[in-house]
């Protein structure tokens, strides 16, 4: 369908139209603009489920670049619908929240284009079936998300998160492309259907097992896993609206996307099992055990968010088992452990979404996000109040929130684990409930931290800058909205089950399609006997308790001293690399050119000369070439005369001239060799290089000449004649070995193929139009770095912005 | 300091026109002889520098009030431009074609997607080549 193609571009489109809507409208009404795309796109995206949830898939193809197999080819089933949804209907309330959020005085242009490219690319991410397409997506929103982290630029730390963030998810993201290159070295496919219907072959390669972790590694750090969770909690410099939309509801669980998408191609192996769901299941343990410790608000969702992309994670490793052995019976009951994924995913999109707006209006309100300073704002933020206490009971599993539904799966997920056969799962399976149970209790007791340590207790004035009060109606509807969200999953649970959540089974279970149980039916109640009901119960008990006697035990945090923790690594390797490569960079960087050209020929010599020397083809035979006229024995003469002569030169000027014989000689030949179009450009070539140079040439320094040690000039000299040597082997060599079929027969017939007579321009524009396109663009940049690197000193009298 | 030599501003006064029509011809006739976008915006970019080497810089910038940043910018974007124009239509990425159509006053002329490509290089290169020189000489 070319309407999800056109869904991923709009965004891009709008995001180019806002600087010239900026400028006409006043400043504040840019995000009711901004809040239509959006909108539109999940009015576009919500008229498919119909068709969708019956099983119908959509798929269009755009050629890019054909002949490697690289297409812009989108794919909508159930799996993309999710986060589809996701991400324009969560999309739409954040932008509708951040109208009121964002303060006019704000670069409000700046800010919303970043978020349109982001969900433009997000889009592209979830849409895309190409997996080189995929990729530049992933990254663009690595980069987008970077960008709207660092929004106040001016802030030390908001630098430090968005290169924090920058660096570890692109880091996992280079991982993730040599993942998909080995995939197409496999399989000879970039698209990840074909991929899924024919990598049932490639289980045994050795490529496979890598490919898998690499990808892996891609996922682990955008989904903030342990250990790359770091860079989640400060990426919480960002405007709330952005830690809502990227930290919450889209850009994490683009990892979660991966590994759903990537269940058929890798799901039944023993590693993607035990790496998925450890990894998941410790990164959740973790995330709720530190979330605990926080004081910081916002800190703490951070922590929460990273525990709950764990729990997700974890379930989607656990729903892997079911294709070890292809379908049966018996495994379609570990399926429910994706389904819960699945369904998790879009309650804590709703509730973890609402929690942060939540403390958005604090921050907003009150100007402080820590919850010591905070207390006792319940009767004067009702509204307030309330969307957090549905959000927060939602997260610690409580009914009547869908929180409640989505934990009691994911136990009953942990508790099948147990009676899995596979992968000696015996022993190790009881550790799953238990470390879920643990996690859940830690989850239960920073829920109510949320809620009751900023709304209820002593309300604290005299801490306070500002006088609490209720926010302001607009930023109140979104939360709200998510609110209702809450509890309507709650209510109509099968709704989503049916519409929603079962063509994405589908899409993460090709084979189980159509499959009875595969989509359960969700029920509040069980009976008394039910574990996962009573593991909630005991939940509420011992998390009760804790939270009761948080300050008895909140020592424990101080055990381990902070310097072991990730966050001192990350930044140890920071520095140490910077250090390190400065060191380096300042031993070969002399300054001088003369060393970088020593730098550069003796490679030369190494490499070219090297492996000419070790494949023996430094033989030529010249008995085959044409005899040289006397024309151009008199160039040549000329040339050799005038390289010489430049060693000579007593003054710049002459250098310069004897340099240009050398330039116009080259057009020379290619003048006596019937090549018009290199003599034009070597000619025209020469005559600008000329024009520079007299530019400069006022204010050069005086010419002398330089005394240099004998030892140095005998270096040089062997350098050159060295590399002098090996450039004329070369060139003879060249003549003489014909290794493969010359491809100049194609070009033959350009006017045929390309409707050009000037056979050179028809390459350069018809046959090899990607090389120029590329030589085009290094031109801009190189002419925009000359630019930026003379230009953009700090101005005068301009605020030193680098260290605030 | 300000050099004033009237004879290399008279004769620069005609060559410029000289030099640009010969870009522009170099330019058009890149398909089927020699010339084409690069070696066009060359010779259109030496043009421009005679003019800043003999004027200075903020005569000819009243004259020629361009940017040539973006001039270069928008080279590049209708280079990338055409490619992605070619996907459009169904095609491969910088897919170009040629048709022949009889115009009014040029009669049977071959007119070719190309050329929109190559204008991208042109651009570029001018925008590039005049930027870099300009920078330089105003920065010493």
């Amino acid at each position: 369908m070319l309407t999800i193609t056109i869904a991923i571009l709009i965004p891009f489109l709008a995001a180019v139209l806002v600087p010239f809507v900026y400028k006409r409208v006043p400043s504040r009404n840019i995000g009711w603009f901004v809040l239509l795309v959006p909108l539109v796109l999940f009015i576009v995206l919500a008229r498919f489920i119909p068709a969708v949830s019956g099983g119908e898939t959509y798929i269009h193809t755009i050629k890019w670049i054909d002949s490697a197999g690289i297409n812009f080819t989108t794919y909508l089933d159930g799996l993309s619908m999710i986060f589809g949804l996701l991400i324009t209907g969560v999309g739409s309330l954040v932008i509708l929240y951040s109208i009121y959020y964002l303060s006019e005085r704000e670069a409000l242009g700046r800010f919303y284009v970043y978020l349109l490219m982001f969900m433009g690319s997000m889009l592209g991410v979830i849409f895309s079936d190409n997996l080189m397409v995929l990729y530049v997506f992933w990254e663009l929103t690595s980069i987008s998300s970077f960008l709207l982290i660092a929004f106040w630029y001016h802030r030390k730390k908001s630098r430090y998160g968005a290169q924090k963030s920058m660096l570890i998810t692109v880091s996992g993201g280079i991982a993730m492309l040599a993942g998909f290159i080995m995939l197409h070295t496999l399989t000879g496919s970039f698209s990840v259907r074909e991929i899924i219907a024919t990598i049932g072959q490639y289980t045994d390669d050795s490529l496979f097992l890598l490919a898998m972790l690499l990808v892996l590694l891609g996922a682990f750090t955008k989904s903030a896993q342990f250990p790359f969770h770091i860079w989640l909690p400060d990426a919480m410099e960002a405007p709330t609206p952005v830690s809502a939309y990227l930290h919450s509801a889209t850009m994490v669980k683009a990892g979660i996307y991966l590994v759903a998408r990537f269940t058929p191609v890798f799901g039944g192996e023993a590693v993607w099992f035990y790496t998925v769901s450890c990894v998941g299941i410790f990164t959740l343990f973790w995330g709720s055990f530190n979330a605990v410790r926080q004081t910081d608000l916002k800190a703490l969702l951070a922590y929460s968010t990273i525990s709950q992309l764990g729990l997700i994670m974890s379930l989607f490793g656990l729903g892997s088992a079911a294709l070890n052995e292809g379908y049966s019976a018996d495994s379609v009951i570990y399926t429910q452990a994706t389904f819960a994924a699945l369904f998790h995913l879009i309650n804590h999109s709703t509730f973890k979404g609402a929690l942060f707006m939540v403390v958005g209006i604090v921050d907003h309100e009150l100007g402080t996000r820590d919850i010591r300073r905070l207390g006792g704002l319940m009767s004067f933020m009702p509204v307030t109040f309330t969307i957090a206490l549905i959000g927060s009971f939602s997260m610690a599993g409580l009914p009547p929130f869908n929180g409640f539904l989505s934990k009691e799966m994911f136990f009953e997920s942990v508790l099948n684990v147990r009676n899995l056969d596979i992968f000696a799962m015996g022993t190790w399976g009881t550790l799953f409930p238990v470390v879920a149970w643990i996690a859940s209790v830690l989850t239960f007791v920073y829920s109510m931290i949320i809620v009751f340590k900023t709304f209820l207790g002593q309300h604290q004035p005299a801490r306070l800058d500002k006088v609490p009060h209720e926010a302001p109606v607009g930023m109140l509807i979104a939360p709200s909205i998510l609110a209702i969200f809450v509890v309507g999953i709650f209510f109509f649970p099968n709704l989503v089950g049916n519409y929603i959540l079962r063509p994405a089974m589908a899409a993460v279970y090709p084979p189980f399609e159509g499959v009875e149980g595969l989509v359960p039916h969700i029920t509040y109640w069980h009976g008394f006997n039910y574990m996962p009901l009573l593991m909630t119960i005991g939940v509420v008990i011992v998390g009760g308790a804790l939270y009761l006697f948080l300050r008895y035990w909140r020592s424990v945090y101080e055990v381990a001293p902070l310097s072991w923790t990730l966050d001192s690594l990350y930044n140890g390797i920071l520095v140490q690399a910077e250090k390190g490569s400065s060191r380096l960079t300042g031993f070969y960087m002399t300054g001088y050119l003369r060393d970088y050209l020593v730098y550069i020929f003796t490679f030369f010599i190494f490499a070219v000369g090297g492996s000419m020397f070790l494949t023996g083809t430094y033989l030529f035979d010249l008995s085959g070439d044409a005899s040289i006229t006397i024309n151009e024995y008199i160039i040549v003469f000329v040339m050799m005369g005038a390289g010489i002569a430049i060693i000579f030169a007593k003054s710049r000027m002459t250098a310069m001239i004897l340099n240009g014989v050398l330039g116009y000689s080259i057009a020379l030949f290619f003048v006596v060799f019937r090549a018009p179009d290199l003599a034009l450009t070597q000619i025209i070539v020469e005559t600008v290089t000329t024009a520079l140079f007299l530019l400069c040439f006022r204010f050069l320094p005086e010419w002398k000449k330089e005394k240099s040690a004998l030892s140095t000039k005998i270096v040089n000299a062997s350098i050159a004649i060295s590399v002098g040597a090996i450039v004329t082997i070369l060139a003879l060599t060249v003549q003489g070995n014909k290794m493969f079929e010359s491809i100049s027969v194609y070009f033959e017939d350009s006017y045929e193929l390309a409707g050009g007579k000037n056979i050179v321009n028809t390459i350069l524009g018809d046959f090899r139009a990607f090389d120029t396109m590329l030589e085009v663009v290094v031109l801009f940049i190189a002419g925009i770095g000359v630019f930026t690197l003379i230009k953009l000193k700090a101005w005068k009298g301009g605020k030193d912005v680098e260290n605030q | 300091m300000k050099i004033n030599d009237v004879i290399l501003e008279t004769v620069t006064r005609i060559v410029v026109f000289i030099i640009l029509t010969f870009g522009v011809e170099l330019f058009l006739s890149g398909h089927n002889n020699p010339g084409g976008g690069f070696i066009g915006g060359l010779v259109l970019s030496s043009a421009f520098v005679l003019l800043y080497l003999v004027y200075d810089i903020e005569t000819v910038q009243q004259g020629i009030p361009f940017d040539y940043k973006k001039i270069a910018a928008f080279g590049v974007l209708l280079a990338v431009g055409t490619g992605v124009a070619a996907t459009v239509f169904g095609a491969q990425f910088l897919t170009q074609t040629a048709n022949h159509f009889n115009l009014p006053v040029f009669g049977d002329t071959e007119l070719s997607t190309v050329i929109l490509f190559e204008a991208g290089v042109a651009l570029t290169v001018v925008g590039v080549v005049v930027t870099i020189i300009l920078s330089i000489s105003e920065d010493v």
